[in-house]
């Protein structure tokens, strides 16, 4: 590769429910999130905004609030340089990773300097869903390709694994303690930018969505929140793919499966020129990314396959990777990823994950980049993979490598 | 704090919650927060054992609105967090009372306008007096502010975004039957007993009431912004109020935000939204400008300049001499406020002439349905088209609005003035001429006084008085009575060269204009005046009052200079130009053209030939500095005109230039404008200016002083 794409930093929203009314995020319109925390970034580094060369977002819902190439209208009001240029994209929920994968490609290619990757996502204004699509919304797409929700492919998984609700439940509780504990310790302050009004008063400074306290016992009383969906003829359609399973038992709930929330990332990514033009020094390297796809219908292994393909590329083992963040969509993909890998449970998601804290589709890559840099400085280790399942099958990782 | 909500309780359960305020009004401050707070918390505990509720005024209004002169007070930082708090103080108090689940009835018995009327909003019913004391609506925009007491998202959920809109984005006030038309208020009563009875009665009729955006699965009349309609609407209104605003008014695009957001979020949400634009207009200077327009209005209008001790007087019969334009549009004004008037010219014909644009104008009334044709014939009848002068005898009150020549004027009034009642007063409609030297062969120079009317009469709301030097107290009083008389607003100025509103005209004309000999592009000149608000450009404002006005005017200034011996006329672009395009046959809009082309039926067009004159494609001037050359030689000239005492108050200055020649409204006015800039700022920006552009700019004594003290333009 002939440039070196580094990361001069990573900052987020912090995160909120994702429901209108109930979330403190929700009276805030996706732009003025987005546009908030670009500025927080440009203000931070006193950054010439003439000097980006492209922004990229990622965003699932790019429909009505967040429709119409938003990142661009975002510079436009933020107020940014009228020479930068935006878009978004969408690969699901990894579409925030993915806009740091391209950034990182836009400067390694030599073709670009500098450019803002991350993502955004207010699901309180617009709801999951809003954007349809042929996957579940075609009959005949949905017959040819077995269709089912994701949350049925979740409890997929487990049924094929064989993990029960309470192995479950445990992962998700230690999410919590350890996402509680992280933001007591001030852990994730650093990059974490509150959300203002128009008046500079802060609406929301810290993640609200984590719940201290959470016990197995206190999850036992939640109900699975796919049986309906399964008994309605999903739980058929997956087993007629996977015949092996004689009943999927719909073991995740609202309190093992990633948060439903509103937030936004941005990760300054750019050439080593770029960061002395722009007076920063590099927080780390991009070293590989990958994107892989897995059968559809089971559709949330990809994780571990998009890992070993980023550590072939890197030429390294997963040995050589000192910490993980996995997105924790639902408690069964962690569980999955680390029978795949084998990655040691104390380095994986050390400081909570999405079950806690929620998980923006768009934002959430570029959150666990910022996750876990912030992470490796603070234990001063080196290297650092992020990983996420993505719909349809497909899985995507990232490797960073401080310098 | 003596002020109560008084609370009585009837034999029906039926509480009447009528608020009365220390103040003359009741007013959203902090007693009405504690009164307010109370009453809930009472009804909440005594819930059981009431049947609803009336809310209702022991005043002539029902309830004021904010306190505009705490909220000019408004500085960044804890003063807005503080309102932030306040705000939402007085939102959850409206709400428990909604949501009290009984029924809450607004009895309107007067005004209710902004806050008072977001209070009737949050009640179930509301039923207004019928009467001319009452008016409802949310004005906020003209103050530069939005409604902030839930008025914006309550009335976008009752009336659905189509009706809404409008109400909100003109600060509609509604009198009583237009209420009732437009579902603002539900029912109407007779008098104040009808009232009260009609609002028991919905309480009986509905004991469960509660407001329908409580209701599950509500719908917003019309839709939500999902509804393709209702999104190309909110669209639609975004170009239309820039249209109308040129961006000027930051409130007007927040009320439509907030509408926006109230079709898109939940009821609770939205109100917090509203809030925070609410409180983020409190220090706009649009906002800190327009509240102060307001209250020199009242200044102005409550006799701010009118000599005190005086009598209130009223005109009976007032004499007009000269019957075209000024003249007419002045019978015009007189008849249509009840005034008897003789319409006086040199022939019959010309007087008819002038009583022919009156019935002219009646008639379109009488087609437009604004007035019936009984009413428009008496109108008319008041009027007496003649030549000849003794139908003048027994005129309270002689209006000479003869051509801008000194010896004519002399001589009429040596003719006419002993036709005037005994005292009657004798009023010069002039724009250029002393009223002191006017007065000289006047037998009772104490009763001769300036009353400059603009045109078109009918339609331009100021009068600018200007007092000679030996008019008397009474006299002003009596000029001052009449102009409120034809519902004008009149100013005060003294009796100087140009005296006020033509002195800072004319500079409007003359920047333009010197902006054309620098060879910038005539369109910019225009584009760019238009943007800092002014109605029209520099260019096409010359071409409606004419060049031949301002070559006139000029040519009059220069006679009086030496019949005078005073150096006031200056040589200047707007002459030379005015002149320049006479030599050019292009003496005005209603002489052929001017700067424009005026196609019949058609736009008007730039005259090319103007683009050979000066015009230098290689002159680029930075868009600021035309749009402040525009708009600050005005200021400069009116900082001039209050050094020397042309005006004795900075409201007459304000609002003269406003009403009069058209200044920027969001600006607040010519001084008004300088202490929202901040005074200092913009003494350096006018030194700059004068650096770069010419003495003209030269920063005025007066504003140098109030910089050093740090005083603003009060």
């Amino acid at each position: 590769m002939s440039n070196t794409a580094y990361i001069y930093d990573a900052v987020r929203t912090p995160r909120s429910r994702g429901k209108m009314g109930a979330g403190a995020l929700s009276e805030v319109k996706p732009i003025d999130l987005l546009a908030g925390l670009l500025n927080g970034l440009r203000d931070r580094h006193s950054l010439d905004t003439s000097l980006v060369d492209d922004v990229v977002m990622g965003c699932v819902m790019p429909v009505g609030e967040q429709g119409g190439c938003m990142p661009k209208t975002a510079l436009a009001k933020a107020g940014w340089d009228e020479s930068v240029p935006a878009f978004q994209l969408d690969r699901f929920c990894a579409s925030g990773l993915e806009a740091v994968n391209l950034g990182a490609m836009k400067i390694a290619s030599g073709w670009e300097e500098l450019v803002v990757s991350g993502g955004v996502e207010s699901m309180s204004r617009v709801p999951m869903g809003s954007n349809g699509g042929a996957w579940g919304e075609d009959p005949q797409t949905a017959f040819d390709t077995g269709f089912i929700p994701q949350g049925v492919s979740a409890d997929l998984i487990a049924a094929i694994e064989g993990f029960s609700r309470t192995q479950l439940d445990e992962f998700a509780v230690r999410s919590q303690e350890r996402a509680a504990a992280a933001r007591e310790a001030g852990f994730f302050d650093k990059s974490v930018l509150p959300v203002k009004d128009l008046n500079g008063f802060t609406i929301l400074a810290k993640d609200d969505f984590i719940k201290p306290g959470t016990t197995v016992e206190s999850l036992s009383a939640l109900k699975p929140s796919f049986q309906m969906h399964g008994s309605l003829g999903f739980d058929d359609v997956a087993i007629s793919k996977y015949p092996q399973v004689s009943k999927i038992e719909h073991v995740h709930h609202a309190g093992n499966s990633s948060g439903v929330v509103d937030g936004a990332s941005a990760v300054l990514i750019g050439s080593k020129a770029a960061g002395e033009k722009i007076g920063l020094k590099p927080r780390a390297r991009i070293v590989a990314t990958a994107v892989t796809s897995t059968e559809s219908t089971i559709m949330l292994t990809g994780p571990g396959p998009a890992t070993f393909k980023a550590l072939q590329k890197a030429g390294m083992t997963i040995d050589d990777i000192d910490l993980v963040e996995i997105n924790e969509a639902f408690a069964s993909v962690a569980l999955r990823f680390q029978k795949d890998t084998q990655f040691p449970w104390e380095k994986i998601n050390v400081n909570g994950g999405a079950i806690a804290m929620g998980h923006p589709l768009g934002a959430t890559g570029g959150m666990l980049i910022g996750t876990v840099l912030d992470e490796l400085e603070r234990r001063d280790l080196k290297t650092g993979l992020v990983t996420l399942c993505v719909g349809g099958g497909m899985g995507i990782a990232t490797i960073i490598e401080r310098v | 704090m003596t002020g109560t909500f008084n609370y009585e309780k009837d034999a029906d359960n039926i509480v009447t919650v009528t608020m009365d305020m220390s103040g003359p009004v009741n007013a959203m401050n902090e007693e009405y927060v504690k009164l307010m707070g109370e009453t809930v918390d009472r009804l909440e505990a005594e819930k059981d054992s009431v049947a609803g509720v009336v809310l209702t005024s022991a005043k002539g209004t029902f309830f004021a609105g904010g306190d505009i002169k705490s909220m000019l007070t408004i500085q960044p930082g804890d003063d807005v967090k503080n309102m932030y708090d306040m705000n939402l103080v007085i939102k959850g108090q409206l709400r428990r009372l909604e949501k009290l689940g009984k029924p809450v009835v607004a009895a309107i018995n007067g005004a209710a306008l902004g806050g008072g009327y977001e209070i009737c909003l949050a009640c179930h019913h509301r039923v207004a007096l019928d009467s001319k004391a009452v008016q409802v609506g949310l004005p906020e925009v003209s103050l530069g502010l939005l409604p902030g007491g839930g008025g914006v998202v309550r009335l976008v959920n009752k009336l659905g975004a189509e009706r809404a809109i409008m109400p909100l984005l003109e600060g509609t006030r509604f009198n009583a039957q237009k209420a009732l038309q437009n579902n603002l208020v539900e029912e109407l009563a007779t008098d104040a007993d009808d009232m009260i009875a009609k609002a028991k009665a919905w309480i009986k009729a509905n004991p469960e009431a509660c407001n329908p955006w409580d209701v599950k699965g509500y719908k917003i009349p019309g839709g939500n912004i999902t509804r393709p309609n209702i999104s190309q609407m909110i669209q639609g209104a975004s170009p239309m109020l820039f249209q109308k605003t040129r961006g000027l008014i930051p409130a007007a695009v927040k009320i439509l935000d907030v509408v926006s957001s109230a079709l898109r979020v939940d009821f609770d949400t939205a109100q917090i939204m509203e809030t925070r634009a609410f409180v983020s207009l409190l220090t706009e200077p649009t906002a800190k400008n327009l509240m102060t327009f307001f209250l020199q209005m009242n200044q102005v209008n409550g006799g701010g300049s009118r000599p005190k001790g005086i009598e209130k007087s009223k005109v009976k019969k007032v004499g007009v001499l000269g019957a075209g334009m000024m003249g007419q549009g002045i019978a015009y004004v007189s008849a249509m406020a009840g005034i008897e008037v003789v319409l006086k010219d040199i022939s019959q014909e010309a007087a008819d002439k002038g009583k022919a644009y009156t019935e002219n104008l009646l008639n379109k009334r009488v087609e437009k349905g604004r007035m019936d044709a009984d009413k428009a014939a008496g109108v008319l009848s008041l009027i007496t088209a003649t030549a000849d002068a003794d139908a003048l005898q027994g005129c309270d009150l002689i209006i000479e609005a003869v051509f801008e020549n000194v010896d004519l004027k002399h001589n009429i009034t040596k003719e006419l003035e002993p036709k005037l009642a005994e005292n009657g007063v004798w009023g010069s409609n002039t724009s250029t001429l002393p009223i002191t030297l006017l007065a000289e062969p006047s037998i009772k120079p104490e009763n001769f006084i300036g009353i400059h009317f603009f045109s078109p009469v009918d339609k331009m709301p100021l009068v600018e008085i200007i007092v000679g030097e030996k008019t008397s107290d009474e006299t002003l009083a009596r000029a001052f009575d009449y102009s409120q008389q034809i519902r004008k607003t009149p100013i005060v100025v003294n009796d100087s060269r140009g005296f006020f509103t033509s002195r800072v005209f004319a500079t409007y004309i003359d920047e333009g204009a010197l902006l054309i000999e620098e060879g910038v592009d005539p369109v910019v000149i225009e584009n760019l005046g238009k943007a800092v608000g002014m109605p029209v450009g520099p260019l096409a404002v010359q071409d409606e009052v004419s060049q031949q006005l301002t070559v006139k005017a000029n040519e009059t200034n220069m006679e009086l200079d030496k019949r005078l011996g005073h150096e006031f006329a200056k040589d200047n672009a707007g002459y030379r130009l005015a002149k320049k395009m006479m030599d050019n046959d292009r003496a005005g809009r209603f002489h052929g053209g001017g700067y424009y082309d005026y196609p019949q039926g058609g736009e008007k067009t730039l005259w090319p030939e103007i683009y050979n004159w000066f015009y230098n494609k290689d002159v680029s001037l930075p868009v600021q500095d035309v749009k402040d050359r525009l708009l600050f030689r005005q200021i400069v000239e009116s900082l001039r005109c209050y050094e020397e005492g042309v005006m004795n108050t900075v409201a007459d200055a304000n609002i003269g230039s406003i009403m009069g020649i058209g200044f920027p409204p969001h600006t607040g006015g010519v001084l008004q404008y300088i202490n929202s800039y901040g005074v200092k700022a913009f003494a350096n920006r006018l030194a700059e200016l004068a650096e770069k552009y010419g003495e003209r700019f030269a920063v005025p004594q007066v504003l140098a002083d109030k910089a050093e003290k740090g005083e603003l333009f009060m």
